[in-house]
């Protein structure tokens, strides 16, 4: 790529592009000495209308930064709960234009929130690369993060992603140079090689996959989590933050004692699936939930995200900082 | 081109000679590697796959410049699967191709006598013995019709390896047999309940089951599609049809086939014979793809006439898709066609124009599969009945046309009979009602599990 350009190779006095995600990153770090907690819902689920309401009980219950998943027929890097939910997204209609308005609505409700849209790749390229990137900062997305999308095949979306602002939020682009976050994937088993060809292509943040496997709810975080941090730092990214398998308020502290976010998708998810579990017999359509439950349901996603806040809020803090805490589960 | 006796030429010249030389050489569509063939594959995976692509791709490689490892997939080939296997000339099928002309002659490559009942097993041959040098000791495999997943349970039975396979629901009640046949091996069969059910919801969960075992475990796709390496590896380890076909059909006729066919599911049969013609351009290459119930209905898995570029299970490719990128559900009286998207080397050789793919109906296939077993005594996989139909109607096509052989003889056609039709009895035996009232019928739907 462009080797000759100064600044993109690693090195040197080059600066880490922050975008979006990373200047909130950097925000809560040096001002409050703690991590961010991402949220992770699919638009649509269990209808589009109530995904936002949902949306909205994770800002307005501590989230610092949404991950917002668009529902795909063919999810291979996500268990069987996020499956559940996107199947039902699409079964109740979900279309990609939903994701533009959820996506709205959500960052002109708390624009101190960045979003970061993250879709298989298939639904972009139909699209088309450019113009997804272009709706996606003009309903004030952060940028994109894409599980089946390496660097190496990305040249049309490194182009899309620099050619359009990123915002609202902290590091918002959208009245200096552009940029929308692209966020690459690294997991336990990419060489080092690859860390600096993910790290050196990224903006905002590097998602570091804990555990070798799909999405899902975990009773430990991988133990190979901490050194891919390190080693994801170590290849020239600024920020990284854990997901796949953080799902209870003691992992958000474990992790976000290294991490500088910590992603929670799964466990979200399980509470708006009520008792209808993926491959049991549901009864009747998701989305025919009547308010009483859904209400129930919402409850139950608040709170969840109330304790992983308090939990990425007591990672860091005080001095019993470095202690292993709660490892009850 | 520098011919003997042609003066020595000086250095420089010799050094730009041999770079054109080499350019051509690479010219030569059978030797295109992946990742890409022209705009399509690559590699649209997670990246925790990417570093057993790579291990994998570097095998691969030193794998076929390592006589212990092609002398040993050539003795499994010869005393296991029973290679070559033969080309067999079916004259009284051949005549309800032909017109008023001189008609044609119509040549089947047997895959069907392979050991375990079709092609499969060449590729599944190939990657076990990989599996072995890569030091991994548990396998996983998709499959829909049930052929690739008895192929990988016998090379894993063959070689101690652990065996899982990931079949659709929907397709362990059609190949009821096979799923057996798999347990007989050793293999675990995982059906799989979610999505459409099918070959597309097992390679998801195969690929989901891989991202988290990839240190024990390879995934034997069984295709021609997948990330790269597995297009371009499958293709060489299926070239031997194509081979095999090519030489003993110059043996037999003295000349090249006018029209070469085969069925297009992922279009690993297909490519194996389509490789050894590629760069002769006086065969045609015919791929046939299943049109289902008709184009018209949407109910089909015809992705060169009702689909558009799009990626699915790692590569770029013809894919049916919504207007919203979201794969739509294939259909198709075969178990072993029904699926959304198609090998990208078959893409490639598509908007070259140098194959060309049409679909066949389910009528037109199960028309061939019994016009096959009336007049020569074979049954046909009904994925290979697709390439059947197609080659009759391309031979009237022809013939019609008034196209005959060199010297106004008749045409020569070879069709990939890819599979044999044991499996799909049942099918067939519902298709054209075979069974009498009473106790046989009612056998057969419990054998099927639907009673
Ligand atoms: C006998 C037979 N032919 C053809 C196919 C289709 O696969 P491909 O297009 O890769 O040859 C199958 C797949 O299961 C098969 O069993």
């Amino acid at each position: 790529m462009s080797q000759g350009t100064a600044g993109t190779a690693t090195g040197t006095a080059t600066t880490w592009p922050r975008g979006v995600t990373g200047e909130l990153l950097a925000r809560l770090r040096d001002e409050e000495d703690r991590p961010a907690l991402g949220g992770y819902l699919p638009v649509g689920f269990p209808t589009p209308a109530r995904s936002v309401e949902a949306l909205k009980t994770m800002v307005d219950h501590g989230v610092d930064m949404i991950e917002l998943g668009v529902p795909y027929t063919d999810p291979v890097l996500d268990g069987p709960v996020v499956q559940a939910a996107a199947q039902g997204a699409l079964d109740a209609g979900t279309r990609l234009s939903d994701v533009f308005e959820v996506l709205a609505e959500l960052t002109a409700y708390a624009p101190q929130v960045p979003v970061v849209v993250m879709t298989y790749w298939n639904p972009v390229l139909r699209y088309g690369v450019d113009r997804f990137a272009r709706d996606l900062a003009a309903a004030g997305g952060a940028g994109l993060i894409t599980p089946d999308l390496v660097p190496d095949e990305g040249a049309d979306w490194l182009a899309a992603s620099d050619a359009h602002a990123g915002g609202p939020g902290p590091g918002s682009t959208a009245d200096g140079a552009p940029g929308l976050d692209r966020v690459f994937l690294v997991a336990p088993s990419s060489t080092p090689e690859r860390l600096r060809l993910t790290a050196g292509a990224s903006r905002g943040f590097v998602y570091a996959t804990s555990v070798m496997g799909v999405t899902g709810a975990r009773a430990t975080v991988g133990d190979r989590a901490e050194q891919l941090v390190a080693d994801t730092r170590a290849a020239g990214a600024e920020m990284v933050c854990v997901g796949l398998g953080v799902s209870t308020a003691a992992q958000a502290r474990e992790v976000g004692r290294y991490a500088d976010g910590v992603i929670v998708g799964s466990a979200l998810v399980r509470t708006l699936l009520g008792e209808s579990m993926p491959g049991h017999a549901v009864p009747g359509p998701p989305h025919e939930v009547d308010d009483d439950e859904w209400a129930a349901r919402l409850g139950r996603l608040g709170a969840l995200t109330a304790e992983l806040a308090e939990g990425v809020r007591t990672a860091r803090a005080g001095s019993g900082a470095d202690t292993p805490v709660g490892d009850a589960s | 081109m520098i011919r003997e006796g042609d003066p020595v030429p000086d250095q420089p010249v010799r050094d730009a000679l041999t770079e054109t030389l080499a350019h051509q050489v690479a010219e030569r569509l059978a030797d295109v590697q992946g990742p890409y063939f022209g705009a399509f594959g690559g590699r649209f995976v997670p990246e925790a796959l990417i570093a057993a692509l790579d291990e994998l791709e570097t095998e691969y490689r030193k794998a076929l410049g390592d006589p212990a490892f092609t002398d040993e997939l050539a003795r499994l080939h010869r005393e296991y699967t029973g290679r070559p296997s033969p080309l067999t000339e079916v004259p009284r099928f051949a005549a309800h191709c032909g017109g008023d002309g001189a008609g044609a002659r119509v040549f089947l490559k047997r895959e069907d006598l392979n050991h375990t009942g079709s092609h499969k097993i060449n590729n599944v041959l190939g990657q076990a013995l990989l599996v072995r040098r890569m030091g991994k000791h548990r396998v996983i495999a998709e499959t829909g019709a049930g052929q690739h997943g008895v192929a990988t349970a016998t090379a894993a039975a063959l070689l101690g390896l652990e065996c899982v396979v990931y079949m659709g629901e929907e397709d362990t009640r059609r190949q009821a047999l096979n799923v057996a046949r798999m347990r007989l091996l050793g293999a675990e069969v995982v059906p799989v309940k979610i999505g459409s059910r099918t070959l597309k919801d097992a390679i998801n969960e195969a690929l989901r089951d891989w991202v988290a075992n990839v240190d024990t475990t390879h995934y034997v796709l069984g295709t021609v599609t997948g990330p790269h390496p597995f297009p371009e590896m499958v293709r060489e380890f299926h070239r031997i049809i194509g081979d095999e076909a090519r030489e003993q059909l110059l043996e037999r006729t003295g000349r090249l086939p006018d029209v070469v066919a085969a069925c297009v599911g992922g279009g690993s049969n297909a490519l194996g014979l389509f490789n050894a013609f590629l760069d002769d351009d006086g065969v045609a290459l015919y791929g046939f793809e299943a049109g289902g119930e008709g184009i018209e209905t949407g109910r089909h898995a015809a992705r060169f006439s009702g689909g558009a570029p799009g990626v699915l299970h790692g590569a770029r490719s013809y894919l049916l898709q919504d207007d919203d990128g979201q794969t739509l559900p294939s259909h198709s009286v075969s178990a072993g066609l029904d699926y959304p998207s198609v090998g990208p080397a078959h893409s490639w050789l598509h908007d070259l124009g140098r194959a060309t793919y049409e679909p066949v109906t389910d009528d037109e296939a199960m028309e061939a599969f019994r016009l096959l077993c009336e007049t020569e005594g074979i049954i046909p996989a009904i994925e290979s009945a697709h390439a059947l139909a197609g080659a009759l109607r391309v031979g009237r096509r022809l013939s019609e046309e008034g196209r005959t052989g060199p010297d106004g003889g008749p045409l020569s056609i070879v069709v990939n009979l890819s599979g044999r039709g044991d499996k799909d009895v049942a099918t067939a035996a519902r298709w054209f009602g075979l069974l009498d009232e009473g106790v046989a019928a009612q056998e057969l739907e419990r054998q099927e599990g639907r009673g």
